[in-house]
């Protein structure tokens, strides 16, 4: 048995509006920033899986970033392989 | 009669769900999330809270409680459901409704009365009341801005799924009643056949004319005859 990092980014669906990274964009005018825009704010979920090999870590990875870390509903998400990190 | 109420680690409004079931004449029954059973209760309650903390998504992990699985076969009976705040989240977490709810447009956390509007009959809560009736009952949420996809949400419409609208006292639906950005105005929602239902609003808060609106008390009326009705 090995151990993989993945990193997990999830951010809401295109076209639903979000509240915190509006109010982020609506600040930085008047921080001096005008050029800035399209701030959405999305979640970074680092873990490790145990598994037999890097395929089987991945799809356990997908199930718990579908299942638990995101909402289909209203969220989307990508994973990143990162390492195998040893045994 | 018989109105389960689940309490999860980080539940708040347990006791005033148990308490205006027992007010309004029904016989309340505490239930642990960890629980396997509802104790033939003949209507369960998800009340509100944060439960888990709410870390991660409000209701994402309390949708995986134990006591989920006979909430979904009550449900699947035909039996009333209602979630209530945190206990609606929860159950569009779960998939039992549909939507979901998140930050509040303008992001600040709202407690105050509201007026919501009926929209519908067809849910326990609302069995007793017309389309179109007004009742004023407080809400206190920091992510109740309801969402869905378009099409979702216009499934939700054009299959009459919502039961309650934020609305003026006269019951107009407009933006400047809409307390949290919710799309429609939407205050709450119900299942296919209706027996699921989950709302921001807090009835249970609603019921004792001492401390404040009394709107809560024709939706739990509704709920206890209704339960009456199924057992």
């Amino acid at each position: 048995v090995s151990r993989f990092h993945f990193e997990v980014v999830v951010m809401l669906k295109e076209g639903l509006a979000d509240p915190q990274g509006k109010a982020i964009e609506d600040s930085l005018p008047a921080m001096g920033w005008t050029g800035v825009s399209g701030v959405r704010v999305g979640r970074h979920v680092a873990l490790t899986v145990e598994a037999d090999g890097e395929a089987e870590a991945h799809r356990i990875a997908d199930e718990v970033a579908e299942r638990l870390l995101s909402n289909p509903v209203i969220e989307d998400y990508t994973i990143e392989y990162r390492a195998e990190v040893g045994s | 009669m018989r109105v389960a109420v689940i309490t999860f680690p980080g539940s708040l409004d347990d006791r005033d769900a148990l308490r205006a079931v027992s007010l309004m004449g029904g016989e309340p029954i505490s239930i642990w999330h960890g629980d396997t059973d509802l104790g033939d209760a003949d209507a369960v309650i998800l009340p509100g809270g944060f439960s888990y903390g709410d870390y991660l998504r409000t209701g994402a992990i309390a949708r995986f409680a134990p006591v989920m699985d006979a909430v979904r076969e009550h449900a699947a009976r035909g039996g009333p459901v209602v979630g209530i705040c945190n206990g609606f989240q929860i159950l569009c977490e779960a998939g039992l409704l549909p939507g979901a709810l998140i930050r509040n447009r303008g992001l600040a956390f709202v407690c105050r009365r509201v007026h919501v509007r009926i929209e519908t009959s067809r849910t326990p809560l609302t069995a007793g009341l017309e389309p179109g009736e007004v009742v004023e009952v407080p809400i206190k949420h920091g992510e109740g801005q309801f969402v869905a996809a378009p099409d979702a949400l216009r499934r939700i419409e054009d299959e009459g799924r919502v039961a309650f609208r934020y609305c003026s006292p006269t019951g107009e639906v407009d933006g400047a009643h809409n307390p949290n950005g919710s799309a429609g105005g939407i205050a709450g929602v119900c299942s296919e056949h209706g027996n699921v239902v989950g709302l921001m609003p807090h009835p249970e808060h609603a019921v004792d004319p001492d401390v404040g609106p009394t709107g809560g008390q024709p939706l739990f009326e509704s709920l206890l005859s209704r339960a009456l009705l199924h057992a």
